[in-house]
């Protein structure tokens, strides 16, 4: 390479530019990506000058694992293709789990209703209205029993979105599969249980910060004992984003929140080379193919860095980053549901692009309502036509060397270390989230985000550009969930609980409250509430007593 | 209207999704509204005690839940049952149009579904707020 030669045409093209931009001759004034970020219009070797291949990327499988986490990608094992499901009682779940399996996916994903999420069981007073609506209502084992009816565990793997009652939860899953006569080291999936983005962004919390870690590394100091293939924590961007974050802000927060889980478990007296192998980490993937791609690669290359040059981690294994991605809920628009299919087609191709590990990819219809069957469908069928015709996973980050792609790939990295630079001066995640920091830099960017399309400096069509008349509005079949739904599933609590040995349960919550006061790891007293059909609203009151509850200051 | 104009921004149902109401807040204020935020998860009650106390002219109802049906209705009543006609009752969210009939059916003035412009939502309130619910 000529450096000397590319500098001159670099600099003519340059000046042939600007004659334009200064005329007036470019399309927008400016151009910028879904988060904000104005790029150049042109990316050449100059922008790579000092690019060092094995500091940056490495082979894929090696650190800093920029390139991807195995040698082989995409040509050994497809990714996993994994919806996210669930609605009305663990009955109707179940069905839907058995059709999705049936059309060729490869792992399950749980959805609990909101009440679940919060830890209060069917017949509290404030579930009212909710059962069932965004997640399957999950009270008791029996329910949990109902939801996996037929489903091979040990073939399985199973992802539960589950955080603040992650424990609990869990210690339901590890019951059933005794039942079915599968032992806890054959179990593999994840339970989300990343508590700090809640208080940042998603704000399903209960209990305050410094208890929920404690839970948290509970789950991963017993699994590391108990169920060697399980993922411990999913580490997520994805709601962070949602709530209007920008690629960098998801990137930033996500990681940081990752460091402060190592540390915990570190200071509990835990072998980083044991736990960090089963970390993981849960990112959305948004309509701005290029920003997704750098933001991903960026993400391995940190945390490798992170996890061997703070934290110690001699293992490959403990040094690698393996996500889940979900496209982008917030990019769904209500009007022309449609043009969604292809929203969801680049973002999850930006996904595979970036090498994750599982995908989920959006129905067109979730603007509107949960998805129906046959927009499930069509999602996964997205991902079967890129995985199956469209060549992307035929070569290995086949990005990678693309000006523009490391290029941001840098600014991604340098833009998450001057966030970590922050976040430390202020004391660490927990004291930023105590001032509101995280909050408000994500109100910030979604406020700017919306007026942007008001001003129409940014275009979305079918909303504010390219409005025909025809199909704005939706229409069409929503799934709905019949009220009926509610009263089954309080009667068949209410039923449950007077049939249950109520002594059995009383003695063993006496002991889960023993426990949490004590400090002792939850998880094996959780397992025997649970065997004794205790409630999920039950095991909550006894930690919301023993840990009390959190409130956020109403803020916008 | 010398005065300004006061709307609470309500956040019922259990879901944390707050980034509609926030951005609708801030909006309201931009546009020279006095904007009070209850924060996440307030009972029917709790909401229309606020509105009563703070005195404000206008409720907006963001959920995303799927409980929109129960909430709302429970708020109507309760305004009913405390003989308050003079506040305006609006909402956004995940709110599918069958139910946005029945919602403006028990007296709900509009429901600003996904992709609605802040600026019609703060239009739509200048020009319907005191005028007493029919």
């Amino acid at each position: 390479m000529n450096l000397e030669k590319m500098k001159e045409s670099f600099n003519k093209w340059k000046s042939d530019y600007n004659k334009k931009k200064d005329a007036s001759k470019l399309r927008q004034k400016k151009f910028m990506s879904v988060s904000s970020y104005e790029p150049e219009p042109l990316y050449t070797p100059l922008d790579l000058q000092d690019f060092d291949y094995f500091e940056k990327l490495g082979i894929p499988g090696d650190y800093p694992f920029t390139r991807g986490v195995h040698n082989t990608l995409y040509r050994e094992r497809l990714w996993t293709m994994r919806q996210f499901a669930g609605f009305g009682t663990a009955k109707q779940s179940n069905e839907r789990y058995k059709y999705l399996l049936k059309n060729g996916q490869t792992g399950l994903s749980v959805a609990f209703h909101l009440p679940t999420l919060m830890g209060l069981d069917s017949d509290n007073p404030l579930s009212r209205g909710e059962i069932g609506k965004d997640g399957v209502a999950i009270d008791t084992l029996a329910d949990m029993e109902t939801l996996f009816d037929g489903i091979p565990l040990d073939k399985v793997s199973t992802s539960m979105t589950i955080n603040a009652p992650a424990a609990i939860l869990l210690a339901m899953y590890i019951a059933v599969a005794k039942k079915h006569g599968v032992a806890p080291e054959k179990l593999s999936g994840t339970i989300q249980n990343d508590i700090l983005k809640e208080y940042i962004a998603q704000k399903t919390f209960i209990f305050p910060p410094e208890p929920s870690i404690k839970l948290i590394v509970d789950t991963i100091e017993y699994c590391s004992k108990h169920l060697p293939a399980w993922n411990t924590i999913s580490i997520s961007g994805y709601h962070i984003r949602e709530a209007g974050a920008t690629a960098l802000q998801e990137l930033a927060f996500t990681l940081i929140d990752g460091r402060t889980y190592v540390e915990a478990a570190i200071a509990r007296g835990l072998d980083v080379n044991e736990f960090a192998p089963r970390l993981s980490f849960f990112f959305n993937s948004h309509n701005d193919f290029f920003e997704e791609v750098a933001k991903f690669r960026a993400a391995r290359r940190i945390w490798a860095k992170l996890m061997k040059e703070k934290f110690g981690a001699s293992s490959q294994r403990a040094q690698l980053m393996r996500f889940h991605t979900q496209t982008a809920g917030c990019s769904l628009t209500a009007n022309q549901i449609e043009n969604n299919i292809v929203r969801v087609t680049i973002q999850a191709l930006a996904a595979v692009m970036g090498g994750t590990q599982s995908l989920h990819t959006n129905s067109m219809d979730e603007a509107l309502a949960l998805p129906t069957e046959k927009a499930v469908r069509i999602a996964l069928r997205t991902q079967q036509i890129i995985a199956n015709e469209s060549g992307a996973a035929n070569v290995i980050d086949p990005l990678g060397g693309s000006y523009y792609v490391e290029k941001l790939t840098d600014e991604m990295e340098r833009g998450v270390m001057d966030y970590f630079d922050r976040i430390d001066r202020m004391g660490g995640v927990l004291s930023a989230i105590d001032k509101g920091f995280f909050q408000s830099e994500i109100s910030d960017a979604a406020f700017r985000h919306q007026r942007e399309i008001e001003k129409n400096e940014r275009i979305v069509v079918g909303v504010n550009s390219y409005c025909d008349g025809n199909g704005e509005k939706g229409g069409g079949d929503i799934l709905k969930i019949d009220e009926k739904v509610e009263r089954e599933q309080v009667a068949a609590l209410t039923a449950l609980k007077k049939k249950r040995d109520n002594d059995k349960v009383k003695s063993s919550l006496e002991r889960l409250k023993n426990d949490a006061r004590s400090g002792a790891n939850v998880m094996y007293a959780l397992i025997d509430c649970v065997e004794a059909y205790a409630s999920l609203g039950e095991m909550c009151d006894v930690f919301r007593e023993v840990y009390g509850v959190y409130e956020e200051p109403p803020m916008f | 209207m010398s005065e300004k104009i006061k709307v609470l921004i309500a956040k019922p149902g259990l879901d944390g999704h707050d980034r509609g109401a926030k951005v609708v807040a801030r909006a309201f204020r931009d546009a020279g509204f006095e904007v009070i935020y209850t924060g996440l998860r307030q009972t029917p009650e709790q909401i229309v005690n606020a509105a009563i106390e703070e005195d404000v002219d206008a409720i907006g109802v963001s959920i995303l839940s799927g409980a929109h049906n129960h909430c709302f209705s429970e708020i109507m009543n309760l305004l009913k049952h405390n003989s308050i006609d003079d506040i305006m009752v609006f909402g956004g969210g995940i709110i599918p149009d069958d139910d946005v009939a029945y919602l403006k059916s028990i007296g709900v003035a509009e429901v600003f579904g996904p992709g609605t412009p802040t600026d019609d939502t703060v239009k739509f309130v200048k020009a319907n707020v005191r005028k007493g619910n029919e």
